[in-house]
């Protein structure tokens, strides 16, 4: 009972420029389906860098949980990595044997999960399924095992540790369980915690403690944590980098405090809008974005967001924007980027959001 | 950039209608197997159907040949201990396998669908009952049961497909019964009520189709069962009676020809088993077509 | 620029000013198996205003949506009344009681669920109309598409089946349905928290220009505490099968006067990093009890920082009462929250 600060990371922006301990190259993966491939990451590329806690958002079918998975090659069938590279520790992750990945997972990368129920399984006591994660790394002796395994749940703050390591799945609840997988996870001491919207399925409570929880892990130990999640909000609270993901692409990428403050990107700066605040002074009709997240089998041609926004002009129709750095650290891909829409289209007076509004360019016409 | 572009609209436009019959239909043409079951219980269906109006030869005129005269250019299958066409009284033996499949299983939906309806939405002592009774009758031996029937109500057609459905009705109940209890508990029966959706609308309306998939397949595999229990029957002798020909009394002439005559006994028990495989394939293709989870 | 605060906007109710629904101690019990029962609703009083939109927030184990249902007349009360304009709902049987449900009415969380997939948009949207006999033949045809106009959605649809849109427009859809009988009230139980977030707003949105627009009245159930702060006039907070806190989501969120509710508060991340940083978080200990087996005395009472133990939170059950101007809680020291 009590109160507890949320942690104070460094937020400074120029890292001690140590060398990324990930680094994704131009990551294409594809789903095969009766009517072709549908192209759910295409041309992502990003550094992980030692110790920092890097957020992807995005909504659904923008591809972050199948970077997360296509990093460790868990893509199931019938998906498929189709190209790029993952660099961790001068070895391509894509190219090397099924044994070594093997290896690599859970030991030096560990991945936690939305849904507890699926990772641990439900015949097998909690204390008994990390001690396995722990053996079959061969990180300890099954004596050892046991002892490190009460302190990680004591670490990951389950109370009565010693009693709950006896327990099964089903009598944890949904918040000890995550906490247990995030124990699991850490078993090894892995240099990379991936977590794929590990609070979604829980309470709002709940997920408090379980970000605090996480924060103060990264902080501790020096594990970097990659969090895949839709919600801002939790980016804001644990994360010191973004990247935003957009129909299989990165749109924007920087610092946390910048694309929160001045997001460059319209998806960006549109999705911010139409989040309602609890800390909302006034009643504000949200800014939602008009239309569907596009096709993936058949994406639109030129900027993959223009069908739905605001500020789009000519080139946008036609060109795919490459990213390209606005500001210090921040980067994004779009051909007019807010500082113009601001300046020129007067983005932050915009009552009509409907795609084109700002712009002049609105659906149905012709461009000669 | 000298080409004309359109801009888009935001919103997509749904791609062509696709119903999930359709749906279903494109997936059973490519389960090779179903197909050609489908082709072969056609053209079984062709040839019950021209049996009604023609034959090469009277089936139950005697003597148009030698007796267990072997197959021939002239008997394509050859003649039975009565020297009667088999192979005119094999395409008549058609017409009563179909009638018994086909007729047992509309009997059987007929009875079964309402009992598993009611049973599985409304449960409570409604479901206990039905439960009760479907427990029941399954306790009773279905031969039993059917060569008691046949001996009160004498052997005939109409008696054996009312045996049967008596004996099997359970099955389509119990099924319907489970669809309907799982049903009941989705989103769109509450909203169906939410609507003011009538009892005898949730249960035909919605309950009903929805469990539609399960039902066909049920039946079609109930098919080959009834079938397979008329042939019996029929080959036990308390089947349909002579002159009119069973693929089972076809079967039972013929075993005790089988040393001198096997021609006797082979064909029938070709056509049931030609027959009972395309009906267990078709089942199975149907029923992997209609699973609404192996959907892409 | 940004309009007025919706207390602004609200006309000051008199007294006399009738409430649109009234519950009455509405209690539902489910039977657990083993002798034992699920005391998902224990107790519940509270009335929703003509024309106002009423949030409806906890977490799991509540009671919401079960409350929820039981106000849409889709689960019988175990015990209690609900009264609709002076009507008592849960007298209803039978037909009378499907002649009520023209004025009430739903919408689900999973607009993948709530729709039956082997019927068409047309006949799904048209269906309440044709089970009230309220219109058949063109009149119908030309209403469904009316609907369909209104909800943002292509008129043209209306022979479509369910599993050809998207989760956005299949909420719409339900969202059409909810509306062809012209209801008085419609319950949202957790309409938006299957959508995505940029979808999310456009539904906001619509459900806020339909309430304009048709003078609706909203019980909207969700647990996503930010969006429920930006729809609804009144907040309602449930814990554990009672009501914790009502009042007008402005005083809930300034001024919350129950300590779960300011927990609830301190946990909703909020999408701004300077300012979730310098936010605290109220831990609670434990963990939600079983429904089965809550807490004597005041339900809370495990988990509060503030608790006084033993007396008397752990004995005597604080009961909703008035805290503040339209401002109901139950606790026994809320002047400490």
């Amino acid at each position: 009972m009590g109160c507890a600060t949320r942690s104070t990371r460094a937020r400074d922006a120029r890292k001690e420029l140590a060398n990324a301990i990930l680094s994704v190259r131009n990551l294409r993966t594809q789903f095969k389906t009766d009517a072709g491939p549908v192209k759910a990451v295409d041309g992502v590329s990003f550094d992980l860098f030692p110790g920092e806690s890097l957020g992807i958002v995005g909504e659904s079918g923008s591809g972050k949980s199948v970077t997360a998975l296509s990093i460790l090659r868990l893509i199931p069938d019938p998906g498929r990595i189709v190209g790029g590279q993952v660099l961790f520790r001068d070895q391509d992750l894509l190219q090397v044997s099924d044994e070594e990945i093997r290896e690599i997972r859970g030991r030096d990368i560990a991945m936690i999960f939305q849904d507890p129920q699926s990772s641990l399984n439900p015949v097998l006591r909690t204390g008994f399924q990390i001690d396995e994660a722990m053996l079959a790394h061969k990180q300890a002796n099954s004596r050892t095992a046991h002892e490190r395994t009460v302190s990680l749940l004591k670490k990951v703050r389950i109370p009565a540790a010693e009693s709950r390591a006896k327990d099964y799945p089903h009598q944890l609840s949904g918040g000890m369980r995550q906490r247990a997988m995030i124990a699991m996870g850490l078993a090894n001491s892995p240099q990379i915690l991936i977590a794929d919207e590990p609070t979604t399925a829980l309470d709002v409570t709940v997920q408090a403690q379980i970000l605090e929880l996480l924060a103060d892990l990264n902080r501790e130990l020096g594990t970097a944590i990659m969090m895949i999640t839709h919600n801002m909000g939790v980016v804001a609270g644990l994360c010191t980098r973004v990247i935003v993901m957009y129909a299989g692409q990165i749109v924007e990428q920087g610092p946390v405090d910048q694309i929160f403050e001045s997001p460059q990107h319209p998806y960006t700066w549109s999705l911010l809008r139409s989040i309602p605040r609890v800390d909302a002074l006034r009643h504000e009709r949200l800014r939602s974005i008009e239309g569907m997240a596009p096709d993936l089998l058949r994406p639109p041609k030129g900027c993959r967001f223009h069908p739905r926004c605001p500020f789009r002009i000519e080139k946008c129709l036609v060109d795919e924007p490459r990213l390209e750095e606005i500001h210090h650290g921040q980067i994004a891909s779009c051909w007019v980027t807010m500082d113009r829409a601001r300046a020129e289209m007067k983005a932050d007076e915009l009552r009509d959001i409907s795609p084109g509004a700002a712009s002049g360019l609105r659906p149905g016409e012709i461009i000669p | 950039m000298a080409t004309a572009a359109v801009v888009v609209d935001a919103q997509p436009i749904a791609p062509e209608q696709v119903s999930l019959w359709s749906d279903a239909w494109r997936r059973l043409r490519r389960n090779r197997l179903a197909l050609v079951a489908t082709i072969f219980l056609t053209f079984l269906v062709v040839v019950a159907l021209v049996s009604l109006v023609w034959t090469p030869y009277r089936m139950s005129e005697i003597g148009v040949t030698q007796t267990y005269a072997p197959p021939s250019s002239a008997h394509l299958l050859g003649a039975d201990e009565l020297g009667r066409d088999l192979l005119s009284r094999l395409m008549v033996g058609a017409q009563v396998s179909l009638v018994v499949g086909v007729g047992t299983q509309l009997l059987v939906l007929a009875v079964g669908v309402p009992i598993g309806l009611l049973a599985g939405y409304y449960r409570g002592w409604l479901d206990s009952v039905v439960s009760f009774i479907i427990n029941v009758f399954y306790g009773i031996p279905d031969i039993l049961v059917a060569m008691i029937m046949v001996f009160l109500l004498g052997p005939s057609l109409r008696n054996i497909i009312i045996a049967i459905v008596v004996t099997r009705w359970m099955d389509m109940a119990r099924l319907v019964r489970g669809q309907a209890f799982s049903l009941r508990e989705r989103e769109f029966i509450e909203a169906a009520r939410a609507a003011g959706a009538r009892p005898l609308k949730m249960l035909f309306g919605h309950l009903f189709p929805n469990a539609l998939g399960p039902i066909i397949v049920q039946a079609t595999l109930g098919i080959p069962a009834a079938i397979l229990f008329e042939a019996f029957l029929s080959f036990l002798g308390v089947g349909v009676q002579p002159p009119t020909p069973s693929w089972g009394s076809m079967a039972n002439e013929g075993v005790a020809a089988i040393q001198y005559a096997p021609h006797m006994v082979i064909a029938p028990s070709i056509a049931l088993s030609l027959t009972l495989m395309a009906f267990n394939f078709l089942g199975d293709g149907l029923r992997d077509a209609l699973d609404p989870r192996s959907r892409r | 620029m940004a309009q007025p605060a919706r207390a602004d906007i609200q006309q000051p109710m008199s007294d006399s000013t009738r409430p649109m629904v009234r519950v009455e101690n509405a209690v539902k019990y489910f039977p657990a198996g083993l002798g034992q029962t699920v005391k998902a609703v224990d107790g519940v009083s509270f009335e929703i205003r003509q024309g106002e939109t009423l949030g409806l927030v906890g977490e799991s184990g509540c009671g919401k949506t079960t409350l929820g249902r039981m106000v849409a007349q889709l689960l019988p009360v175990t015990s209690g009344k609900v009264f609709f304009e002076d009507l008592e709902l849960t007298r209803l049987r039978g037909e009378r009681l499907r002649q009520q449900r023209r004025q009430i009415q739903i919408i689900f969380q999973d607009p993948f669920a709530s729709l039956d997939p082997r019927m068409t948009v047309g006949d799904i949207i048209g269906e309440p109309l044709v089970n009230f006999r309220v219109m058949r033949g063109r009149k119908l045809n030309a209403r469904v598409q009316e609907l369909l106009r209104i909800v943002g959605l292509n008129p043209y649809f209306n022979n479509r089946y369910p599993h050809e849109f998207s989760g956005g427009q299949r909420q719409r859809i339900g969202i059409a349905r909810a509306l062809a009988l012209n209801p008085k009230l419609i319950v949202c139980d957790e309409a938006i928290s299957a959508l995505d977030v940029s979808i999310q707003a456009q539904i906001v949105n619509l459900l806020e220009d339909l309430q304009r627009e048709f003078k609706l009245t909203y019980l909207f159930i969700a647990h996503d505490l930010s969006v429920v702060r930006h729809i609804s006039d009144r907040v309602m907070v449930m814990y554990l099968g009672k009501i914790v806190e009502i009042a007008d989501s402005v005083q809930t969120y300034a001024e919350p006067k129950h300590p779960y509710t300011k927990a609830l508060l301190s946990a909703i991340p909020v999408p701004d990093p300077k300012i979730q940083r310098g936010r605290r978080l109220v831990e609670l200990s434990g963990e939600i009890p079983s429904p089965i087996k809550p807490p004597s005395g005041c339900r809370f009472h495990t988990r509060c920082p503030i608790a006084r133990l033993p007396t008397p939170c752990a004995e005597v059950e604080p009961p909703l009462e008035e805290k503040g101007h339209d401002h109901l809680a139950a606790c026994h020291f809320s002047q400490d929250v």
